[in-house]
């Protein structure tokens, strides 16, 4: 079982992997604007992880990448609650960065617009950084629950 | 703001933080940093106490997150809840002073004892994520955070119980106990939604200002008491305990004992403030009178025949969940009442000063009991004998452990049992007299133990006699044994400065709903 | 009578759930079972927020005449996935360790507990 798929399938991978990982991309840096986040943009690049794995097994079982996710998953973790640390002069996760002007500090226009890229302050910096963890930690959770399987198999043969 | 008012914000997000940091600590540098826990802990613990000192002397603290006030006006005028709060009354400043006690000490603990595990950076960290959760679950003003904090404990607590993932025991315990969590997490979700439905709030003051105790309210009544029953280790459904509490880790289990108290406080919650100014206190109250009882024998009865020392510890923690059940369903019963003033309140009184009674010296047995598991390698009490000789300050703690669940005096057990049976007795003295029953069966239980374990002639292992365990293991059950003293000879102290405040915040539900909705 | 078929379908799925739960012989059906209930119950929470005819929450001053669907029951199922994601994983780590430890995944035969 520890083995490639077929070509088939590893060249629509190749295809369509850039694609997934944009795509979870777009979703986790818009999460204030549309509907999504760092959820749900990670669990989409968590998917193209997934299908690496799977369509290429022998190669990514043996690099054993849990080192680089675990490391990302903590960074992810450890910028999101800095950020909510970072507000407590007035209240834990306050949102200090919120038309302030800077980064991501423009102020929301009221009524009907478009919807503006530079705006919510902390809150697109918190959808990234659980947008990391959450790519990292799903990718993680994916290879480890696959490689379980397949020694499992190994073993019963 | 100075630090206390941040202190309800804190208490849970320095754990978080923490956690976070062993993960990447670990995985820069591949060095487990085991007193890291300890330290963070502690600051806690620290934090804790204070918070509870100011919350008792001076009043609730609520914490918005996030902004200045927990409601949003529009243009129009309309005014409403919608922020993230926490709000520290008595009950949970009392709540979270358990929390914090008893995971400094399972942290310290857990310094030597845990030395051995694989991959203790991760130990470490769920051993903190539990502490976030359950203390979250304690100091939350919002109904969703609830759950959120709920499942957190639970995820925790159950990969922490199978972390022996060698030992094929310990993992069908943390199956069965995740099985338990997340069918009572569900159920809790169902009722969130069926109060938000109603509503159209999730605040638990704004909610209980609304309460109408339809129907659909009494469904989600239902749906609370019996997960938040299910999660506490109550008797229909208290299978799970003795498999979970016997197969965790020894200070887990200590943790596990204040998690599964934290689901106390949130049935304490439900009953008393979110639906406190409709309920049929008398309907309800009965309802957790009888649960109560039914625990406390049904565990102390189980308890007498196990051989496993760790299994024989988690029916007596059932039967013990029975007495603050008991003594706080009595006071549910009379609630609003004259009885609440002649001894209603006493009751309640009772069950609040056995639930620290309970966290602090259950918490020191399952100590001791991993203690002696950490040089016996057994829990069979038929394999042991002697330790007497040997453990000493293990043995004295045990004694002191062992007295306070029976309670003896002069030991904290007995000043909260006592103040049980005296107002107890006069709402109804069969009650009482079962209370007083399953006392001496539990004083007739642990003197086995101590006879099996400690007494007998010196047992020698492979050439070795067994050695005292290492000094902060020591200080850990020191620490609980000190405080246990302590409880138990001064109880007028501790009655009149943390358990009375503390009751009287849970009987209060309109403090609790003025202190948010006061604030706005 | 249309507005209420969410809720059937939600119970209806939650009952199926606890059905799978207590009695399926089989650990990857009771965690399906289980996967059922969260979505019974995430179905409920939706149904909860929806308005015959409502738009997507997306305006900060809605314009008169248009009604919007609740946002707090969507961002509480949201949560709630992302909790059963978390709960789902750990089910199923916990089961390949009973089978690698019982050969069997059946629950009425692992029962190292019960000596």
């Amino acid at each position: 079982m520890k083995s490639d798929m077929s070509t088939i399938v590893k060249t629509v991978t190749d295809f369509l992997f850039g694609f997934i990982i944009i795509f979870g991309i777009y979703i986790i840096i818009h999460g204030h604007l549309t509907p999504g986040g760092g959820f749900q943009g990670g669990a989409v690049v968590a998917s193209g992880f997934a299908l690496l794995f799977v369509a290429f097994a022998r190669t990514f079982l043996d690099k054993k990448p849990q080192q680089l996710y675990g490391l990302f998953e903590s960074v992810g973790l450890l910028i999101f609650i800095s950020l909510a640390f970072l507000g407590i002069y007035r209240t834990f996760f306050y949102n200090f960065l919120a038309n302030s002007g800077g980064l991501f500090g423009m102020k929301i226009t009221q009524g009907i617009n478009p919807g503006y890229f530079n705006t919510a302050g902390v809150v697109p910096l918190m959808n990234m950084a659980v947008g990391f963890e959450v790519a990292c930690g799903l990718s993680l959770i994916v290879y480890l629950l696959y490689r379980g399987v397949i020694e499992e198999g190994e073993d019963g043969e | 703001m100075n630090i206390i008012d941040h202190a309800p914000a804190l208490l849970v997000a320095i754990p978080l933080f923490t956690a976070f940091l062993y993960q990447f600590i670990y995985y820069i540098t591949h060095k487990n940093i085991r007193y890291l826990a300890t330290v963070a802990l502690g600051i806690n613990w620290i934090l804790g106490i204070s918070m509870a000192f100011h919350v008792f002397s001076s009043g609730p603290i609520s914490y918005v997150f996030g902004a200045s006030s927990p409601g949003l006006s529009l243009p129009s005028g309309y005014h409403f809840p919608i922020r993230i709060i926490f709000e520290a009354d008595g009950m949970s400043a009392f709540m979270a002073l358990i929390g914090t006690t008893v995971s400094f000490v399972g942290a310290l603990y857990s310094e030597s004892f845990a030395k051995r595990y694989s991959e203790l950076s991760k130990y470490f960290s769920l051993l903190l994520l539990l502490t976030a959760g359950l203390l979250g679950m304690v100091l939350t003003g919002d109904l969703f955070n609830f759950f959120v904090f709920f499942e957190i404990t639970s995820l925790a607590s159950v990969t922490l119980a199978a972390y022996r993932t060698y030992r094929k025991e310990s993992v069908e315990a943390g199956f069965k106990y995740m099985l338990i969590s997340t069918v009572s997490s569900l159920l809790i979700l169902v009722a969130v939604g069926i109060l938000y439905g109603e509503y159209g709030a999730l605040n638990i003051a704004k909610v209980a200002s609304m309460i109408q105790y339809t129907l659909l309210d009494k469904v989600a009544l239902a749906l609370f008491v019996t997960s938040l029953a299910m999660k506490a280790g109550s008797v229909p459904m208290h299978f799970w305990t003795p498999d979970t509490y016997g197969e965790a880790p020894a200070p887990i289990t200590a943790m596990l004992v204040s998690a599964s108290q934290a689901s106390l406080y949130g049935l304490f919650r439900v009953v008393f403030t979110l639906y406190g100014l409709k309920i049929s206190t008398l309907t309800v109250g009965w309802i957790i009178i009888i649960l109560g009882v039914l625990s406390m024998f049904i565990g102390v009865t189980m308890a007498i025949i196990q051989k496993d020392i760790k299994r024989l510890m988690a029916y007596h923690a059932i039967s013990q969940t029975g007495y603050m059940l008991l003594g706080v369903g009595v006071g549910l019963a009379t609630f609003g009442t004259d009885a609440f003033l002649k001894y209603g309140f006493t009751a309640m009184k009772g069950g609040i000063y056995h639930i620290i009674n309970h966290a602090f010296y259950k918490g020191l047995l399952f100590l001791t009991a991993g203690a002696i598991f950490y040089r016996t390698k057994t829990r069979n009490l038929n394999e042991m004998g002697g330790l007497a000789h040997t453990m000493k300050y293990t043995t004295i703690f045990f004694m002191i452990g062992a007295a306070a669940i029976a309670g003896l005096p002069p030991f904290n057990g007995f000043a909260s049992k006592l103040l049980i049976y005296e107002s107890v007795f006069k709402f109804n003295p069969v009650l009482s007299i079962i209370a007083m029953m399953v006392s001496i069966l539990t004083l007739a239980s642990f003197v086995k133990v101590f006879y099996s374990a400690f007494l007998g002639p010196k047992r020698i292992k492979d050439g070795k006699e067994f050695k005292e365990v290492p000094p902060n293991m020591v200080i850990a059950m020191g620490i609980l044994a000190l405080l246990i003293v302590i409880f138990g000879i001064f109880p007028g102290f501790v009655i009149n400065n943390i358990v009375e405040p503390t009751a009287r915040a849970l009987s209060s539900p309109l403090l609790y709903i003025s202190t948010i909705l006061g604030k706005m | 009578m249309n507005s209420y078929l969410a809720y059937f379908t939600a119970l209806l799925l939650i009952i199926m759930g606890i059905y799978a739960v207590i009695f399926k012989r089989n650990l990857i059906k009771i965690v399906i079972g289980v996967s059922l209930m969260e979505s019974g119950v995430n179905l409920f929470l939706v149904a909860l927020g929806y308005r015959q005819g409502g738009i997507a929450p997306i305006y900060t001053m809605a314009p008169r005449g248009h009604q919007m669907v609740l946002p707090t029951p969507q961002a509480l199922t949201l949560t709630s996935i992302v909790i059963g994601l978390a709960t789902t994983a750990l089910m199923l780590t916990l089961s390949i360790l009973l089978y690698k430890h019982y050969k069997t995944l059946d629950p009425t035969k692992i029962r190292g507990l019960m000596k």
